[in-house]
């Protein structure tokens, strides 16, 4: 049976039928097209398909579509601003914390999600904040470099 | 990767939940923050038909000291417990516990109450409130109960809990002032489920022995444990490096770890006795500072 949602994304209201079953990142991905948040291993250890729920991040293969109904999701899409890229992925671009990319969209929303509560966070924060999220590719080095840069002229 | 096709329903209330749970009997499951849940459905090994979600009742999610204790509603996320100022001052090994499960997505939805419902065998929580001596409050259709944490783990993903009642607070009693208390894990990488841990709540009286002594541990068998025989080795006695090395030993002696992916039955026996050494070691140094002069 499917079931009409209507929720807020990167601040848009958009509604779609969906299964129970449906998780969250099927819904952007498939529902709304937004296919930028990624799936990696679909069971809530990998974090490519890190989003924000009403402000914090979460995995969105952990949640079904309809629990989110009228709630608030900022996906990596929300992220850049009239074709600007936001300083975070400008940090990213600019310290090469990205090969792959596959794990980037997530790596940017966890990020997002510590930057957005707090301005100055030390590096062990930063690990901290990403620990959920793998990256095969890069060694972390770099992401963690581009968060502190970020973290410097954050605004949201 | 999709679990199979259920029912699903929003409860508002515990009263809604116990409302549903009674209309669909064992058919159902209360869904909290979904970090166990929504895996297992999906790998199915959980097939409930109807899922009665919880994560809503915002009567179910709060921390606050009352009567000599802290009362934390079952919701009441990992996130929150890690960063509770009142948590942190008044019972540390609970924020730490709390700050060391998984990563901050599955902190940021998963709760208390359900990671004590799943009683994974190498869950975090089950040493803390064994230490702690803490009560879990129950509510079905046929009213209210309490149960002792040290009767709540039957089996490993099993606990007295019947299939109609909801948690709806964890009840701790706040460890005597002068006491103090550390909870250690030892993981293969930063968030994994332990291979073994300690929770250790003591305090000491003027003259440097051992009063007041609560140590609940993971990683010795299916449940987690409370370590009675160590308890009442340590208590009433002046510590020493050797006495230390008694209660290691003990432990170890009794544990029945799983083998599995994390290490050999003979290695966790051992990282067990070693975690609960240091874990005595940290918490005499903390009671150290606060003992009565
Ligand atoms: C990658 C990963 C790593 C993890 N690492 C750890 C770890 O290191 N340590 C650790 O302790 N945990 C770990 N977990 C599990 C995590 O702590 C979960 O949050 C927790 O086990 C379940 O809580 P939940 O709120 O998500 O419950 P859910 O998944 O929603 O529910 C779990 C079970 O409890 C039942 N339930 C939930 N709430 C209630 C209630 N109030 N009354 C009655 N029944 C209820 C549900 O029906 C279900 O059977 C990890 C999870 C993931 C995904
Ligand atoms: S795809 Fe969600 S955590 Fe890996
Ligand atoms: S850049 Fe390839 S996985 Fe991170």
């Amino acid at each position: 049976m499917l079931k009409k949602i209507s929720l807020t994304v990167n601040g848009k209201l958009c509604s779609g039928e969906v299964e129970s079953r449906t998780l969250l990142a099927h819904f952007l991905r498939d529902g709304l097209r937004l296919t930028g948040t990624h799936l990696g291993c679909v069971v809530g250890r990998c974090g490519a398909c890190t989003v924000l729920w009403n402000g914090a991040p979460v995995k969105s293969c952990m949640v079904f579509a309809v629990q989110a109904a009228g709630d608030d999701i900022v996906t990596v899409e929300g992220l850049a601003q009239d074709k600007r890229l936001h300083p975070l992925q400008e940090a990213f671009w600019k310290n090469d914390a990205v090969e792959c990319g596959y794990c980037t969209p997530g790596m940017l929303m966890s990020a997002y999600g510590l930057l957005d509560k707090r301005i100055k966070p030390t590096e062990k924060d930063i690990e901290r904040a990403i620990s959920g999220n793998l990256c095969r590719c890069t060694g972390y080095g770099n992401i963690v470099a581009a968060i502190k840069e970020a973290a410097l002229n954050f605004t949201k | 990767m999709y679990p199979a096709a259920f029912e699903y329903l929003k409860a508002r209330s515990v009263r809604d939940a116990i409302a549903f749970l009674k209309q669909h009997g064992d058919d159902a499951k209360l869904l909290a923050g979904g970090q166990s849940l929504v895996p297992m459905m999906k790998l199915r090994v959980a097939r409930p038909k109807v899922l009665i979600d919880i994560h809503r009742i915002a009567d179910l999610n709060y921390i606050r000291e009352e009567s000599g204790a802290i009362r934390l509603g079952a919701m009441t996320r990992h996130v929150q417990i890690e960063e509770s100022s009142l948590i942190r001052e008044k019972i540390p090994m609970l924020a730490e516990a709390a700050s060391k499960i998984a990563d901050t997505q599955v902190r940021n939805r998963g709760t208390i109450g359900g990671a004590l419902v799943q009683a994974d065998p190498c869950g975090d929580y089950g040493a803390v409130v064994l230490a702690l001596n803490a009560q879990m409050k129950c509510v079905g259709q046929r009213g209210d109960r309490v149960i002792p944490a040290t009767d709540f783990f039957t089996f490993a993903y099993s606990t007295a809990l019947e299939t109609d009642e909801i948690l709806t607070e964890i009840v701790m009693p706040l460890p005597d002032k002068c006491s103090a208390g550390v909870y250690l894990k030892l993981e293969k990488v930063a968030g994994d489920f332990a291979i073994a841990s300690a929770a250790v709540q003591l305090s000491l009286d003027s003259g440097g022995a051992c009063n007041e002594v609560g140590i609940g541990v993971t990683g010795a068998g299916m449940v987690p444990q409370k370590a009675l025989a160590v308890e009442s080795l340590l208590r009433g006695k002046t510590m020493s490096s050797a006495l230390i090395d008694q209660a290691g030993q003990l432990i170890q002696e009794s544990a029945e770890p799983i083998e599995d992916l994390r290490g050999s039955a003979a290695y966790k026996k051992k990282a067990l006795g070693a975690i609960l050494r240091r874990a005595i070691r940290e918490a005499l140094q903390r009671a150290d500072a606060r003992k009565p002069s």
